[in-house]
């Protein structure tokens, strides 16, 4: 039994061209550090009949990850539903409501069985069969292992749907579950993309990565996209020299915060999140340094497991690597003490070292 | 014959929400708002540090997000006593003004509009004309032809797709959608100009709060941002002056393309300005503050019971203790254990779902009472009470509003058609514009104070042994806002927030009285039962905020053994 509104999708399968699509994701490309040859399969991708579905499912969530996506430039959120995809379905921005929207969202499952984009924000709660979390009075577990095995691909944003974020914390009153722990036993394969909430290139180049070369982006041990979490946010953290030099600010506001020192004694988890943050800035502002250490603010590992919404801010963060290579570049110091350098150097990695091997305990008691 | 009928996912708000109605005759005879998420964040906070609080609370909601961290840190400072740096202040405002813009120009835009603006009609409008009727109503530079039909280009071809997403179930051709095609065609420009301003205002967010949504920049004692001009890592002159540059972007999209139109669908649904009042008691709080002790405001609050003007009674500021003493929450009708009326300090809360039951338990929000009664919180009770207060800027916005209204409408519009559906979303617009001029004054006194040297932005906070209490207010979008901690040799012991939402979405509290977004129901014409738009128009005028009006409190830790992962 085929209903009306199935067959007229099939109808437009063939019908609709995507002639914008490949000027937008250009832009967002680009953001992943895609060589230009690219060109010819992106040009193949927009031959494709039309936008590429998505539903978007919500769990225990802030709708923090639906929100990123209101700041974004390239695309622009209005691209993205009027240009790039089709979402068919999401809570927070559906213009029908009720049965409306639910009879909206099962016949577009059904005509476009295996070839839409799940997205999932927020986590799953497990305890007492899911009642912490009903949509029309189902619970989203339900609705979550229904929808799931006729997705193309499963994509967890958010630290909430990747790993449990906040609802997930010490207790785990609900039994927040991460999507990827539902859906293991059924073989589905979930892309995650954490963060709290992400940075929303992160997402959306992961849309476009598969839309266009239609695979998912290489992906870590954890099922993060390598373009975003390969390095950590200390690798390439503006202030990494402070921290090699041993200049660390020792609270908000002193004379080391006021120069720009690193963050690490004030907790700063940079050098155990795996993420872009220091690479990648937010908001598309043309002032830089839009992101937490930018402004002065620790790290606090919001988008590690782990880490973020489990130690404490104020804690000191595992260093994996606290001592430089023999061969590191010194650091340089401020303008005027040039000559001096070379000591400065030296002494302060010495206290670099120091501070680090005295932060490797860490726990939730600690200051 | 009464019809029940219920609506669930509430749709274009934040979080999961349930309404259910009883219609009677073409009319609502009665209704229920229920809440369907609950995640206890409370319970999560116990045992922590006060200073992480802020971080956790933030996520209580993405939508509202800085305002759960603001209020955080002030309940932690007020139960230090800790003052805070004059910056910290001006930095905070500024950071609370831009989301609160941002937050107001989405919802009307965004999240209320497709309930009054019928997008399909808007193809069949005549551009020209569109044209010609936005130079009318305004200055607004952006009204000119080539724009509007390049809008109307773009939803002609998204529509003539086939594929129309989440504008598939919309309500397009509803008996109740009134705007004629050029209306309809000018509202649209202005929803895709909309997402363009709030990305500008967010970006001041993001430059002064890190990233946006959920800022780190807060600290319990002030804010992270360390000033000094001479060094390139800190706020500097060219970061402060960029925040100056897209604040003035985004005032003449406000004033003269935002108030306008809300003005333009008033007078159009002026029907609309007789249903949807509800709870009467109005309740806000004073908010921007200017020196470090919280003494002084910008924004004005207070309260009005049952709508009585001549009663209105100031609250002259945030550690008003008849905000303390006043307070209370009921669980009466909510899935938690037990049923009394206790003031968050002492709040307890244990978790019992058991089912839908419209006579006894029915939702995850709790309903809090000012006075022993439900009252009504958001834009509309601060906009009256500012108004009330003499504020200058808000008597201008109101009026002028009105003026704009009452000359499209051909008739006088008074005051009291803000006590309606219309009346709460035009609320939302003016205090929008509202928050617009505090940021110029935030904004030149934090130049200001550095001119004159003052670069600090934090104090540290101490924490002695024992126990201390603290409450932070904050006039959030969506209303007062107040988190409660109770902090014991340096842990938190007890922490609850009482949240917007809550006292809007609120199911019936101890005394069966019904919460504002159920008595506002009341009343309410339904065309169609099957396409009750009539319903999500009043529900959307609160901006319905779910993640917010649902969290937890309990002062005994609720046995929760370790849950075995599917």
């Amino acid at each position: 039994m085929k209903s009306k509104v199935a067959s007229s999708h099939d109808k437009q399968l063939g019908g609709v061209t995507r002639r914008d699509f490949v000027k937008f994701c250009t832009g967002v490309a680009a953001s992943m550090g895609l060589p230009l040859t690219v060109a010819p399969k992106m040009a193949e991708a927009v031959t494709s009949p039309q936008r590429p579905p998505v539903i978007w499912l919500s769990g225990q969530e802030c709708t923090g990850c639906v929100e990123s996506l209101l700041r974004t430039h390239h695309p622009a959120i209005d691209s993205l539903i009027f240009d790039l995809i089709s979402l068919e379905y999401s809570e927070t921005l559906n213009a029908g409501a009720g049965h409306q929207a639910e009879h909206h969202r099962e016949l577009s499952i059904e005509a476009n069985k295996g070839k839409f984009i799940l997205v999932v924000d927020g986590a799953i709660p497990v305890k007492d069969g899911g009642v912490y979390c009903q949509i029309a009075g189902k619970p989203v577990l339900d609705i979550l292992n229904e929808t799931a095995p006729h997705a193309a691909a499963v994509i967890a944003i958010g630290s909430c749907a990747a790993w449990g974020g906040v609802p997930a914390a010490e207790p785990n009153p609900t039994g927040a579950t991460p999507v990827h722990e539902i859906l293991k036993d059924k073989g589905i394969p979930v892309v995650n993309i954490p963060g709290c909430p992400p940075n929303p290139y992160n997402f959306l180049s992961t849309v476009i990565h598969f839309v266009t070369f239609n695979k998912l982006p290489a992906l870590d041990d954890k099922m993060r996209p390598k373009f975003a979490y390969s390095r950590l946010i200390h690798e390439n953290c503006e202030r990494r020299p402070h921290f090699d030099a041993g200049r660390f600010a020792e609270e908000f506001g002193d004379e080391g915060h006021r120069k720009g020192y690193c963050l690490y004694k004030l907790g700063c988890k940079g050098p155990e999140t795996y993420n872009n943050c220091s690479t990648l800035h937010f908001g598309d502002v043309a002032t830089t340094g839009c992101w937490p250490v930018g402004t002065g603010a620790p790290c606090f590992g919001c988008s590690e497991a782990g880490v973020g919404f489990d130690s404490p801010l104020f804690s000191k963060a595992r260093v994996s690597f606290p001592t430089p290579p023999a061969q590191a570049p010194e650091a340089v110091p401020e303008k005027g003490s040039g000559a001096k350098s070379f000591a400065y150097g030296v002494a302060g990695a010495a206290v670099g070292a120091t501070a680090v091997a005295l932060a490797n305990t860490r726990g939730k008691d600690e200051d | 014959m009464a019809k029940k009928i219920t609506i669930d996912p509430v749709t274009r708000i934040e979080g999961h929400l349930r309404i259910d109605c009883e219609v009677d005759n073409g009319k609502v005879t009665n209704a229920w708002s229920s809440g369907q998420m609950w995640r206890g964040i409370e319970v999560i906070l116990k045992g922590r540090d006060p200073r992480d609080a802020w971080a956790y609370t933030q996520r209580i909601c993405g939508v509202c997000t800085t305002v759960h961290a603001i209020a955080s840190v002030r309940a932690v400072e007020d139960a230090l006593d800790l003052e805070i740096p004059v910056n910290a202040q001006l930095i905070r405002n500024l950071i609370i003004a831009g989301h609160g813009i941002h937050d107001h120009i989405v919802h009307f835009y965004q999240l209320c509009a497709l309930d009054w603006v019928d997008i399909v009609s808007a193809t069949k409008a005549d551009a020209r004309s569109a044209s010609a009727l936005g130079q009318k109503l305004s200055g607004w530079r952006r009204n000119g032809y080539q724009e509007i039909k390049a809008v109307q280009d773009r939803l002609k071809k998204f529509i003539s797709s086939g594929q129309l997403g989440i504008f598939a179930s919309g309500y397009w051709g509803h008996p109740a959608m009134k705007l004629s095609p050029e209306v309809n065609l000018l509202a649209a420009t202005h929803y895709l100009q909309a997402l363009e301003y709030q990305r500008k205002i967010n970006q001041v967010v993001a430059i002064l709060g890190s990233k946006t949504p959920h800022v780190q920049t807060l600290a319990v004692g002030g804010v992270t941002n360390a000033i000094n001009p001479d060094s390139p890592s800190t706020l500097t002159i060219e970061k402060l002056f960029n925040v100056k540059t897209l604040i003035d972007e985004v005032g003449d999209f406000i004033k003269q393309a935002m108030l306008t139109d809300v003005a333009a669908i008033g007078a159009n649904y002026a029907d609309w300005t007789t249903y949807g009042a509800g709870v009467l008691n109005y309740l806000s709080v004073p908010d921007m503050p200017m020196d470090s002790k919280g003494t002084e405001y910008q924004l004005a609050g207070g309260y009005i019971p049952n709508g009585d003007i001549s009663q209105f009674a100031p609250i002259a500021s945030q550690t008003d203790p008849v905000l303390y003493d006043n307070i209370k929450e009921s669980i009466k009708h909510a899935w938690y254990d037990g049923d009394w009326d206790r003031s968050p300090y002492d709040g307890e809360t244990e978790p019992n779902y058991t089912g839908y039951d419209y006579e006894d338990k029915y939702s995850w929000v709790k309903s809090p009472t000012f006075r022993g009664e439900p009252a009504q919180v958001g834009p509309l009770p601060h906009v009256v009470a500012m108004y009330l207060a003499g504020h200058a800027g808000t008597k201008e916005y109101v009026d002028s509003t009105l003026a704009t209204v009452s000359s499209l409408a051909g008739t006088t519009v008074g005051i009291e058609a803000l006590h309606s559906t219309i009346g709460r979303i035009a609320a939302r617009v003016i205090r929008c514009a509202v928050l617009y001029d505090t940021m110029s004054v935030s904004w030149q006194a934090l130049i200001d104070n550095i001119g004159k040297g003052e670069m600090d932005t934090f104090n540290a906070p101490v924490f002695p042994s024992g126990e201390q209490r603290g409450v932070g207010f904050h006039e959030a979008p969506r209303g007062m806002l107040s988190h409660w901690i109770v902090i014991e040799n340096g842990k938190i012991k007890n922490y609850q927030a009482v949240v917007p939402s809550t006292w809007n979405a609120g199911p019936r509290n101890g005394q069966d009285a019904l919460g504002p977004y159920e008595a506002s129901l009341v009343g309410n014409p339904i065309a169609d039962a099957e396409l009750p738009l009539e319903v999500l128009r009043t529900v959307h005028s609160f901006d319905p905020c779910l993640a917010c009006a649902i969290h937890l409190v309990d002062n005994k830790r609720t046995p929760i053994g370790k849950v075995k992962v599917l």
